[in-house]
């Protein structure tokens, strides 16, 4: 199976506090893994770790079978991420779809027909000249995901990104990542709470506890049959902290 | 005191010479300071915000320390620093519209320097990680950065400008206000009041405070322009 994302022994602190210790980590093309596990597991350490935006300590990590680099542009821009906030920038709807397109160097005409489809995709077009930062906490964040979309990503992370939002809106935003994974064979790595979010949308699942991933495998194995009874425990439903 | 407001207003509007001389010399004296204290303000305050070097801190706190500094001191420090005596005293500079400027930017320095780097830290890693994961290069993400803090930058410059124009210590120690050369709205204000013309005294203040809400309002504009 292609990877293109992989991790070995990845090791995080933070003030002489292991938070991480990840013996291996992988994500699939074509497939949305799910990183479950109660708070303070390392789920969104591991997920930043993952896409550079934090240096383990130590351990290996490979993006697109190369060991990763930030300094790597190219490589950098293969990967998309999504925040638990929006984080929009001022500006409208289109100046924020826009900005990555531009970081690429695209011609107006060319960003302009893109945004418009994009928008048009994820039903926002009569957005398109809103000031992004006035729109509803849902909107807000489909916008943020048509942002990263429109680069067209190999990987992208999702830390909790429907997290506090209403159900119309976490809808679309499942259907829009599930879609974008299938049909442009993408990897996904996705943090949330939810399981039932997880059993929905994933094909594989991570469970991580006190920093340690615990048990990994296809999501509707270890739904039926998790070797470890923690897992099993929270794949059904049950308070794990 | 209503006599002296209309003596002023009609001044103004009569056109005295000596009295636009004052404002136009007040703008002059100020905007410059504001405009330098800027030009090296604001990539100083940026780089305290966004870079991790070295000393960062005491940095910063000394920034934050100097906002506060009183007028007077500085105005004695360039006073010493220019006079005869002193390392720059063969330039001639004391009781002129340069040393004026000399030590209002230094006033203004720290404040738009401290005040950029807390608007730039405020915003930093929210704004500079979002722009990485789009694609951005560590300086586009840094210069997506400041345009996100324009707003905060140009508050930051505004209320030097509020700070400089008000102060009338260093200005009337380091430009000794003379008339027609080194006098400024503030100082003209201390010494129409000591001479017992009220009136005119709160006309000029009318004046300096108009003018200050003008500067504030072309200067808003200018950070929401985009």
């Amino acid at each position: 199976m292609n990877h293109p994302v992989a991790a070995v022994d990845l090791r995080k602190s933070y003030n002489g506090r292991l938070v991480l210790a990840a013996d291996e980590f992988r994500l699939a093309a074509g497939q949305v893994t799910a990183l479950v596990g109660p708070s303070g597991a390392g789920k969104t350490t591991l997920l930043r770790l993952a896409a550079g935006l934090e240096t383990p300590d130590s351990g290996e990590l490979y993006w697109f079978g190369r060991p990763s680099n930030a300094a790597d542009l190219a490589a950098r821009r293969r990967l998309g991420f999504v925040f638990q906030m929006p984080r929009l920038f001022s500006g409208t709807v289109y100046e924020n779809l826009a900005y990555g397109l531009r970081l690429r160097g695209l011609g107006e005409g060319e960003i302009r027909e893109r945004v418009e489809r994009l928008l048009q995709q994820v039903g926002l077009s009569e957005f398109s000249a809103q000031v992004a930062r006035s729109l509803s906490g849902g909107e807000q964040q489909r916008v943020a995901l048509a942002r990263t979309l429109i680069t067209g990503p190999e990987v992208i992370f999702l830390d909790e990104p429907t997290a506090n939002l209403d159900p119309p809106n976490v809808k679309a935003i499942e259907e829009l990542v599930t879609g974008y994974c299938r049909e442009q064979g993408a990897a996904v790595a996705w943090v949330t709470h939810n399981i039932f979010q997880a059993r929905r949308c994933s094909q594989q699942l991570v469970f991580l506890a006190e920093g340690r991933v615990v048990e990994a495998g296809p999501t509707h194995r270890l739904v039926q049959e998790a070797a470890e009874a923690r897992t099993r425990a929270f794949l059904s439903g049950e308070m794990i902290y | 005191m209503l006599q002296g407001l209309r003596e002023a207003l009609g001044m103004l509007w009569g056109g005295d010479a000596e009295l636009w001389g004052i404002i136009a010399r007040s703008l002059l004296v100020s905007l410059t300071a504001v405009a330098l204290a800027a030009a090296v303000g604001v990539p100083l305050g940026a780089a305290v915000g966004l870079r991790r070097f070295r000393g960062r801190t005491l940095l910063r706190r000394v920034l934050r320390t100097f906002m506060g500094l009183p007028p007077v001191v500085v105005g004695l420090i360039v006073y010493l620093t220019l006079s005869r005596s002193g390392p720059l005293g063969p330039l001639d500079l004391l009781f002129t519209p340069t040393a004026m400027i000399i030590a209002q930017f230094l006033l203004a320095l720290p404040i738009v320097a401290a005040l950029a780097a807390g608007t730039v830290e405020g915003i930093d890693e929210q704004v500079r990680e979002a722009a990485l994961t789009l694609g951005a290069t560590a300086r586009q993400a840094e210069y997506k950065v400041l345009a996100e803090a324009r707003r905060g930058l140009v508050t930051a410059v505004a209320a030097a400008y509020g700070r400089v124009a008000a102060e009338v210590g260093a200005v009337m120690l380091v430009g000794g206000n003379i008339r027609g050369y080194t006098r400024v709205m503030t100082t003209a204000i201390a010494l129409e009041t000591r001479q017992g013309q009220y009136g005119l005294a709160i006309g000029l203040g009318l004046v300096l405070i108009v003018i200050s809400f003008l500067v504030n309002m072309i200067v808003e504009a200018g950070g929401e322009a985009r």
